[in-house]
């Protein structure tokens, strides 16, 4: 479903992204791991189409999408979310929701009829929200939210755009244990019915979840694989796991 | 037309364009470094013009007149930095606009109350009056001529400043990364204050220069100031070599655009039809420019962040 | 509030009539902050020119009326479809701008207007034109009656505050105001703003020229001062001290704003340099006017 080759993204001296060949097929969940600084959201960035890359392709359900914008891509049917918390914080949650739903409802050029009240959009975005498990704060301001709650809220609007392929950037930073598992829980059940390529830190979430794992070290892709080969495999171990892995 | 018409028209734009670079360099560090939408800009240059004239009536001399000018101007500025501007850094633009747009009203009551709302007269220095010999045959104003001079030099001597010292470098660096320059510790707000110190001394200069050619009036800062903005759009926020080469084409197609395109139009259609045509094609000039200029290049032609 | 604006011209009109002047002014003034509201307040474009619209409506009844043609119908039409056009094409190239430069690029345009108008002569240039008559709308109402005139006023008044607030809550309102606040969300999700934006803006700009018709009846006079910035200016204050969370704040603003310059302007003749050091006060703590209790964005 999803197909990079030779993906390279360089800042002045700096190579973000290396040559990068990556194949995602559907049904799939795809992890890309790696230590920081190894360019995992630089990657992500220029599959969702926040960043031009210098040089390479990327084709998406057969198409080659390398020219087209963010919002292009995403009503192609790839949807992303943010590492870092990027929702509508004055907007309730059931709105941020809403909206995702509104972006793929045909255009939006109506100028009369009251969105909010709109069960077109509504309903969706309720069962969106009972999907993630934030039934209780639809009508919660998204600022208001618990840092979890905001994560998973990321990941209901990714949904609601009912998307072919997930681009999920550690859906599960700065969340504590228990929030975690709840997540890693719900991806589980994701799983069987969407594509993911899952940027993750979480070791226990990656080796639950991924199908298969692509490891990224300064903006190389040095193995890609089934998560009991990665495991084994010498050189991941030594840039990333460690000896004592 | 004659050639040397056009000559001494260029020498005309070039003189603008002088002017509107000392406005516009300073202006562009203050938005590309400090992301602030200063549009109080032109009443620094209002300040400057109105000091050096008091000034120089006070004491006599024009030399002294225009130092204490300039060193007014600096004071000001400063001033208003500290007092008004300071917390404004953080806010939105619009914010900025609306106090900015505050402190304008204030400096141009506050003149008009000091010195009413009559244009007042400033001439040069006797020493300056008089004209030179151009190589086209015809004579142009000393006076003129010196500020193209003083402009091209300060020109250098930004050049040098910028491209050549450490403060120089932390400009640069500032235009193109804030938060980066931040985080280096270097001490941000020393930086702001003389950016903006800076900027307000050349606005200061331009004005002092401009009191002899233009009117010394409330509001002439705002005149000027619009197309100092369109300068900056033109030139890329942020980059004095934009700001010069902005300033440049500017004064230049303003000055040509208002001496030549009626002529010019009135041999394509008819005189009375270009009698209102005309000038109203020549003001419009330089937004146009702008207009066409952003169809191709958003950031402008330098802009100081990388592409 | 909405009380407060129906009383007035009950109990006024037996009374004095400069105070009937006054408000209907306000009120005209208010239908153009309304209007900017659009753009600035839910569509967070900080837009510098929008007196432009209010040049253009006025120039439209002056040089119709020049011609001849009284008709308010017409000229009215003409001024929301003249500003609507120049709002599409200062739209079409400043909204691919953003941040500085999109302040910039919107009080230069309208700046080009303003010596558009001052060099064309016939049409009075930096002394404006009178207008001969005022928008003929036979049989309907008589504008030089001030009582109808001022009923016209409220009505349209009342009328831009309410389509504002259905387009605001509108799906091509949520877009706009989803796009202001948060732009890389938005366009994750799949919006493009562009398009929304544009569209927005021509509507603040038409609604605005509607604004300089009926100016232009009021005063009997136009000038190119009205395209100035310094009106931009007014305008975008009224804006913001009327809050900018709802569509009626503006004309809150309005009256807050003008009856301050009014009061202002008996004390002295330089009550500029009273109101401008106001003005940064309320900017700088007066945050957002009667926003309410919303959220406060990041600096």
């Amino acid at each position: 479903m999803l197909e990079v080759k030779g993906l390279t993204k360089t800042f002045g001296a700096l190579r973000a992204t290396d040559a990068v060949d990556l194949e995602v097929q559907e049904g799939e969940t795809l992890a890309v791991i790696g230590p920081n600084g190894a360019g995992k959201t630089t990657l992500i960035s220029q599959l969702a189409g926040n960043l031009r890359p210098d040089a390479g392709r990327i084709r998406f359900a057969g198409e080659d999408i390398t020219s087209l914008s963010a919002p292009q891509r995403s009503r192609k049917g790839l949807a992303r979310s943010f590492q870092i918390t990027s929702v509508y914080p004055e907007f309730s949650a059931l709105d941020n929701v809403a909206l995702a739903v509104q972006a793929h409802a045909g255009h939006s050029f109506r100028f009369w009829r009251e969105a909010r009240s709109d069960p077109a959009l509504i309903e969706p975005a309720r069962r969106m929200l009972d999907d993630v498990g934030l039934s209780e704060r639809t009508n919660v301001l998204a600022a208001n939210l618990a840092h979890g709650e905001q994560r998973q809220l990321e990941v209901a609007m990714a949904l609601a755009t009912r998307p072919r392929l997930l681009l999920l950037d550690e859906p599960m930073a700065g969340m504590g244990i228990e929030e975690s598992q709840r997540m890693i829980a719900f991806l589980a059940t994701l799983k069987r019915r969407q594509t993911i390529v899952l940027v993750e830190h979480d070791m226990d979430a990656v080796f639950r979840l991924a199908d298969r794992i692509a490891v990224l070290v300064y903006g190389r892709v040095i193995a890609t694989d089934s998560p009991e080969k990665i495991k084994m495999n010498e050189e991941v171990r030594r840039a990333y796991l460690g000896e004592d892995a | 037309m004659t050639f040397a018409l056009l000559f001494e028209q260029l020498l005309n734009g070039l003189q603008f364009g002088v002017m509107l670079f000392l406005m516009a360099a300073g202006l562009t560090l203050v938005f590309g470094i400090m992301n602030f939408i200063n549009l109080a800009h032109g009443s620094l240059y209002m300040v400057g013009a109105y000091l050096a004239v008091a000034a120089t009536q006070w004491t006599g001399s024009y030399v002294l007149g225009v130092v204490l000018g300039l060193a007014g101007t600096l004071v000001v500025g400063m001033i208003v930095e500290v007092v008004a501007l300071r917390t404004l850094y953080e806010r939105d633009h619009l914010d900025q606009v609306l106090a900015t747009f505050g402190l304008i009203l204030f400096f141009n009551e506050l003149v008009a109350i000091i010195w009413g709302r009559a244009a007042l007269f400033a001439s040069g220095p006797a020493w300056l009056q008089g004209q030179i010999d151009l190589f086209t045959g015809s004579r142009y104003p000393l006076y003129r001529a010196a500020i193209i001079l003083v402009g091209l030099v300060t020109a250098i001597i930004l050049w040098y400043v910028v491209t050549r010292t450490r403060l120089g470098m932390l400009i640069r660096a500032g235009a193109s990364n804030r938060t980066m320059v931040a985080a280096l510790g270097v001490n941000i707000r020393l930086l702001y204050t003389v950016v903006f110190g800076f900027g307000a001394a050349l606005a200061g200069l331009a004005g002092l220069m401009a009191g002899p050619i233009y009117n010394v009036q409330p509001g002439m800062g705002e005149l000027i100031l619009i197309q100092v903005f369109v300068v900056i759009v033109i030139g890329g926020i942020g980059s004095i070599r934009g700001a010069l080469v902005g300033a440049i084409i500017v004064g230049i197609a303003d000055t040509l655009g208002r001496a030549f395109l009626k002529p010019l139009l009135g041999t394509l259609i008819s005189p009375p039809a270009a009698e209102s045509a005309g000038p109203a094609l020549a003001s419009m000039l330089i937004y146009l420019l702008m207009a066409a200029v952003l169809a191709f290049r958003p950031q402008g032609l330098f802009p100081a962040r990388g592409g | 509030m909405l009380v407060l604006l129906a009383l007035p011209p009950l109990v006024i009109a037996l009374g004095q009539p400069f105070y009937l002047d006054l408000v209907r002014r306000i009120m005209i003034l208010a239908i153009a902050a309304v209007s900017l509201n659009l753009i600035l307040g839910y569509g967070g474009l900080v837009s510098f020119g929008h007196a432009a619209y209010l040049g253009i409506g006025a120039y439209a009844v002056g040089i119709l009326g020049f011609y001849g043609v009284t008709n308010g119908w017409i000229q009215w039409a003409v001024a929301i479809t003249a500003s609507a056009l120049v709002a599409l094409a200062i739209g079409a190239v400043s909204i691919r701008t953003s941040g500085i430069y999109f302040i910039m690029i919107t009080l230069a345009f309208t700046q080009m207007l303003y010596y558009l108008g001052i060099s064309i002569a016939e049409f009075g240039g930096d002394d404006g034109m009178r207008l001969n008559a005022k928008s003929q709308f036979a049989g309907l109402v008589d504008l030089n009656d001030p009582v109808a005139f001022y009923y016209v006023v409220l009505l349209l008044m009342l009328l831009a505050v309410f389509l504002t607030y259905k387009i605001v809550k509108s799906r091509f309102g949520m877009v706009l105001r989803a796009t202001k606040s948060n732009e890389a969300r938005s366009r994750a999700i799949g919006f493009s703003p562009y398009p929304y934006r544009l569209a927005a803006f021509v509507i603040a700009g038409a609604m605005c020229g509607l604004a300089g018709a009926l100016y232009a009846n009021h005063t009997n006079y136009i000038t190119p001062g009205l395209m100035s910035w310094q009106q931009s200016g007014d305008i975008m204050f009224m804006v913001i001290l009327g809050g900018m969370a709802s569509t009626a704040g503006p004309v809150l603003g309005a009256f807050a704003l003008l009856l301050v310059e009014d009061l202002l302007s008996g004390w002295t003749q330089h009550w500029q340099v009273i109101l401008g050091p106001l003005l940064i006060l309320s900017v700088i703590f007066f945050r957002r006017g009667l926003a309410g209790v919303l959220y406060k964005p990041d600096a």
